[in-house]
């Protein structure tokens, strides 16, 4: 059953198309690695399906429904946008920076109640962020810090999350951490996608993966249809290394291919 | 935290009723200004203290609740009510009746020009900054507005007609909250809550703009109307604010950056806090301008400006490790 859909998205950003027809989908109950090239379009695809911007043309559904057509604060509670490098402007304690992901579900008059409290203080034990909750954000490292963000996202307890390099700043462990995390999020009936760079951990945690180059649809389908040597070194530019093991597979980049033969 | 700064507010409010050249008993003037013969002295606290005091709260309620309002919209410790230039557009309205002459013939001329230039000024910055202006066009268009409005005040100075002109356009200029009346309170009031309640009810957006604009939105928020509701508001009561006491400084930009510490940094429950701050250093402010032994009384905006610019400077030397 398809949910998240994205039909002939089109995008120009200061004269140039950043999307270029694109069709997505993302269906209940699976992880979608979104890869790609820096500046291939993947922040904007992203903030597409979020709704943050609209396509010039094209259009996003979410269970069948137009996405721009569903109220601003339902849309709010269905879907979490988490950011790359995302600011944060005041050095706010973490446990209320994580609570701010519960105001789409606030009554307009009423504060946050027990139960938001409870989800808040959920999503931070999740992220393994609990012990940093007196902390002050502008306190933490990266890594922490990008914990934090993350269990803000999964506070507002969304159909469908929507991570834009959600392990760039982690170490191997919390790496880790955060991909079984979207895994578990995913299995519970919901949504995620997620643009990762890493290709060993999109090829091991994605059910399926979206490759994107310069605003296209390059290639789509499971992890070992996706990131075969051919398509890496014709997308990246780049050597790699593939084995399998008992394991699992994976793949690593290795070496750059000679700029002259690479056309970008 | 609130219940603190209530208190510190009554205790300044009744304390500024009692100051004053005349000295008189407090409770004892009180009541009998409630019964058929107020006598002088009731007279000179319900018609002269009285709506000082009330203004004071009014005004540096106002300042407070627009800078700790526009800080957390331009997510910028350095805006203020005077930078979005809503200050001197106010200023510039009150001037040109003051030159025309309008002012002496109409006593209601200067707090009506002043808020008719308080609207222009939101008029043109909305326009200005467009439908999707991010924080840094909206903080550019306020800069462009406020200098267009000095350069303005500055023409009308220099072409008056009389150096009286000048004098009574300087001084109006530099705030003061002495020998306001009721109907004074009663022209600002109405806008000024106005303004109160757009700003006060930004709470939640404004907690929802310090994790950024695109995050903001996916939290339900629109913007575009998060923005005007905030510039709206604090025109209106800065605007009304200003038409009445002239250019207040500083409070606006040194009050909500005292009491961030102490509400966790969070803008939304800085609003109110930074709302009864203005108001306590408002009043406490007022009384210094009549307390000060000289026999010229100080204009309020030069007391403020005096004590807010190096308390100001001594904050940013403290806090400049933790200052984002």
């Amino acid at each position: 059953m398809s949910a998240l859909a994205a039909k002939g998205v089109t995008v120009s950003l200061g004269g140039r198309e950043v999307l270029d027809n694109v069709d997505f989908e993302a269906k209940r109950g699976e992880v979608v690695g979104l890869i790609g090239p820096n500046g291939a379009g993947k922040t904007t695809l992203l903030r597409v399906l979020t709704g943050l911007m609209i396509p010039d043309r094209g259009a996003v559904t979410l269970d069948e429904i137009e996405l721009m057509s569903i109220p601003r604060v339902s849309r709010a509670k269905l879907i979490a946008y988490l950011p790359a490098d995302a600011p944060v402007y005041w050095p706010l304690r973490v446990d209320r920076l994580v609570a701010l992901g519960r105001i789409p579900h606030a009554g307009p008059w009423s504060g946050l109640n027990e139960a938001d409290a409870e989800m808040t203080e959920s999503a931070m034990a999740r992220t393994d962020v609990l012990d940093l909750s007196s902390r002050v954000i502008s306190s933490l490292s990266n890594g922490e810090r990008a914990r934090v963000l993350i269990a803000r996202a999964l506070a507002v307890e969304p159909e469908v999350l929507l991570a834009d390099e959600p392990v760039s700043s982690l170490d191997p462990y919390h790496q880790l951490q955060v991909m079984e995390l979207l895994q578990d999020v995913a299995t519970d009936n919901r949504i995620v996608v997620a643009v990762l760079h890493d290709l060993t951990l999109a090829a091991r945690f994605c059910d399926r993966i979206v490759l994107i180059h310069d605003g296209c649809i390059a290639h789509h389908g499971l992890p070992e249809a996706v990131l075969t040597s051919d398509i890496v070194r014709s997308v990246y530019g780049v050597e790699t290394i593939t084995a399998s093991t008992s394991a699992g597979d994976f793949v690593v980049p290795w070496r750059r291919i000679d700029s002259g033969t690479h056309s970008p | 935290m609130l219940v603190a700064l209530s208190v510190v507010v009554l205790v300044l409010f009744i304390a500024s009723l009692a100051t004053g050249h005349v000295s008189l008993p407090l409770i004892r003037t009180l009541v009998a200004s409630f019964g058929d013969d107020p006598g002088m002295l009731g007279l000179i606290l319900i018609e002269i203290r009285l709506p000082r005091a009330l203004l004071a709260i009014i005004v540096g309620g106002s300042l407070g609740l627009a800078g700790a309002a526009l800080q957390g919209l331009l997510r910028n410790p350095l805006a203020d009510p005077g930078v979005i230039g809503v200050s001197s557009s106010a200023g510039l309205g009150a001037v040109l009746v003051i030159y025309f002459g309008i002012a002496a013939e109409w006593s209601l001329a200067v707090p009506i020009a002043a808020m008719t230039g308080a609207a222009i000024a939101v008029a043109l910055l909305l326009g200005l900054a467009g439908r999707d202006a991010g924080p840094l066009t909206l903080i550019l268009a306020g800069v462009a507005v406020n200098a267009f409005a000095g350069a303005l005040i500055s023409l009308a100075l220099n072409l008056a007609p009389s150096p009286y002109a000048v004098i009574e356009a300087v001084f109006w200029l530099l705030g003061s909250l002495a020998d306001r009346s009721f109907t004074h309170v009663w022209i600002s009031l109405p806008l000024t809550l106005v303004g109160w309640i757009l700003l006060a009810t930004a709470a939640r957006p404004l907690n929802a703009l310090s994790l950024g604009d695109d995050v903001a939105r996916s939290l339900g928020f629109n913007l575009s109307r998060v923005r005007g509701q905030v510039v709206l508001g604090a025109a209106c009561c800065v605007g009304a604010g200003v038409a009445v006491s002239g250019a207040i400084g500083f409070v606006g930009l040194v009050v909500p950056h005292l009491l961030r510490p102490f509400v966790g940094h969070e803008p939304g429950r800085l609003l109110i806090a930074s709302g009864l701050g203005g108001a306590a250093l408002l009043l406490a402010a007022d009384m210094a301008a009549r307390l000060l032994p000289i026999t010229h009384e100080l204009r309020l905006g030069v007391v403020t400006a005096l004590i807010g610019a190096p308390f100001f400077l001594h904050l940013i030397v403290r806090t400049r490790r933790t200052l984002i």
